[in-house]
């Protein structure tokens, strides 16, 4: 099973029994993870038929669905938290999804890749796309489909009116506090509806 | 890992019953039979049955053959076996012929104790939920108090979701395949034109045709031609048959031109050679009349509050007959109940009888998803 360091964060931010939305749950074992250390009544998304399987092997609950069409079906706030770790960049529906989000759920966990972290930028200057820890896929094959920056995540809340309530960034692992957007290869947002 | 293997030999049993079971149509069966079969064997805990519920035109012979027919394989061998999905080196597992039945349980061919005649016409109506009744009393009977799974496609997962609501505390699993909550108006609809096609045939005589010595078979047949239009998608139909001509050229005729209508005629003749009508009228009918939401105001989510077991609902892309939208409203009803489900739409090209085919994709979720389950 893998274990990315964003679930020690967004563990931090679901409370005991919550129900929980994973978009892009992969093999679920996040879903698994606070299953076991919250005891959430959690459910993933997956539209891929081979991490429908590897979440029933994990004995998570996974729901086939197409994102990009949204979340029809899911009820207004139903869930406490929705999930997106690591799948926004992967998403052409961008501003849609995030809408849905916060429809759904009281609160959103979204995590992605920095575009703008100082080694990104160091290969875009020597002439080539990055490759790394949180950009692991050459440009011809990557699944993303979106390339955008702590900023410019920023600047598309304050656009959409999407509160963040909280943001966390990290170099492999490693909190950073100072200039996030150039120093940080993840960033992790608790985010709300805004007023 | 071993290669999925047949049971083999398999031996059908009965089990009478002299209890009545009052219906939901307000009449009563005063007694009755259900033939049904088995394989495996049943743990010492009981934990590990598990029930195959069958559809229109299936039976209780699910998988394995006979030993004086060694080409009658049960219709959903694919699924049950050593080294299959439903894997009989770990599971006890249960076909029952449903009542009203053509295969060996009570139903209109069987005799009428009120009158020593056949029931034909006077068979009662039968639900799905008097089908699930009489298989709790089943399973009493071998000494079943829960089920780890129970398992349908079609109608069949109509059953293992009624039973989820009629017996919640005896079902760990449902897997409902290839389903639908109730049938829309246009289900109904094809299952009306069967029926007239049957009860609109001469030799049906009100239902009493077996006192008359025939069968209506050319209504049955319709029936029977009309069901395996729905059954298959509009693409498997083209490319499976197209628009090839047996002369390879038109003859104006109304015999046997284009090789779909050879391919129906021969399904229906096949069809009408062996199954009852009376119990098509009936299974039709329990089809029609199932929607557990009706009695809470046509709300799901209220009607599936009932339910605790966990699910697995799985649907393919070109069924239109249970189309994928008719289990993802099972899906979200679950849902808002915070029960545990799981939720796949397999690509198929096959329709409806998807469900009976061992796509790759589709076979591997229901072996993790069986694997999982813990006896």
């Amino acid at each position: 099973m893998s274990y990315r360091y964003d679930y020690e964060v967004i563990t931090q931010w679901i409370a005991p029994g919550e129900k929980v939305l994973d978009l892009g749950c992969g093999d679920g074992s996040l879903l698994k993870h606070l299953g076991e250390v919250r005891q959430v009544q959690g459910y993933g998304v997956e539209n891929d038929p081979d991490k429908l399987l590897a979440c029933t092997r994990n004995g998570v609950n996974v729901i086939q669905m197409d994102m990009e069409k949204g979340l029809a079906g899911i009820e207004d706030g139903f869930f406490d938290h929705v999930i997106m770790s690591l799948s926004l960049q992967a998403m052409h529906n961008t501003q849609g999804i995030l809408v849905e989000m916060l429809r759904v759920a009281r609160e959103a966990v979204v995590s992605f890749p920095n575009f703008g972290y100082w080694r990104h930028r160091q290969s875009i200057l020597n002439g080539r796309m990055p490759v790394s820890e949180s950009l692991p896929h050459q440009w011809f094959n990557t699944p993303n489909v979106r390339f955008f920056t702590i900023s410019d995540f920023d600047a598309l809340c304050e656009m959409n009116g999407i509160a963040v309530r909280e943001r966390l960034a990290f170099d492999e692992g490693k909190l950073i506090l100072d200039e996030p957007n150039f120093l940080a290869s993840v960033a992790v947002y608790r985010l709300g509806r805004g007023n | 890992m071993i290669q999925p293997q047949s049971v083999g030999v398999v031996v059908p049993q009965r089990a009478h019953f002299a209890e009545p079971l009052p219906l939901r149509s307000g009449g009563t069966l005063p007694e009755y039979e259900l033939v049904y079969e088995t394989y495996g064997e049943l743990n010492a805990d009981r934990s590990n049955a598990v029930l195959v519920c069958h559809a229109l035109s299936g039976s209780h012979h699910v998988a394995g053959h006979y030993a004086d027919a060694s080409n009658n394989t049960g219709w959903w061998d694919n699924l049950v076996g050593p080294g299959k999905p439903l894997d009989t080196r770990k599971f006890f597992v249960i076909g029952v012929n449903n009542l009203g039945g053509c295969h060996g349980s009570t139903g209109p061919i069987s005799i009428n104790p009120a009158t020593g005649q056949p029931w034909g016409a006077d068979f009662p109506f039968v639900t799905v939920e008097d089908w699930v009744a009489a298989q709790a009393r089943l399973a009493d009977r071998l000494g079943i108090a829960r089920f780890a799974a129970i398992v349908g496609g079609s109608l069949g997962g109509m059953q293992a979701l009624s039973w989820s609501l009629q017996y919640p505390e005896r079902v760990a699993n449902a897997v409902v395949i290839a389903s639908a909550p109730k049938l829309t108006a246009q289900n109904i609809a094809f299952n009306e034109v069967a029926r007239q096609a049957i009860l609109s045939d001469p030799e049906f005589y009100g239902g009493h045709y077996y006192a008359h010595g025939v069968v209506p078979t050319r209504g049955l047949k319709l029936a029977r031609m009309v069901g395996h239009i729905t059954y298959l998608s509009d693409d498997a139909m083209g490319d499976k048959f197209g628009r090839s001509l047996r002369h390879g050229k038109a003859i104006y005729s109304y015999d046997v031109e284009f090789e779909i209508e050879s391919y129906l005629r021969y399904q229906g003749d096949k069809f009408a050679g062996f199954f009852d009508a009376n119990t098509y009228l009936l299974a039709t009918k329990a089809l029609d009349y199932f929607d557990p939401a009706f009695e809470h105001g046509g709300n799901l989510p209220a009607a599936l509050a009932r339910a605790t077991a966990d699910f697995l609902v799985v649907s393919f892309s070109t069924d239109w007959r249970f189309s994928p939208a008719r289990s993802r409203e099972i899906v979200y009803a679950l849902l808002h109940n915070q029960r545990n489900v799981s939720y796949a739409e397999i690509e198929s090209d096959a329709g409806h009888d998807s469900f009976l085919l061992d796509e790759a994709q589709y076979h591997a979720l229901l072996t993790a998803y069986f694997d999982r389950i813990k006896v």
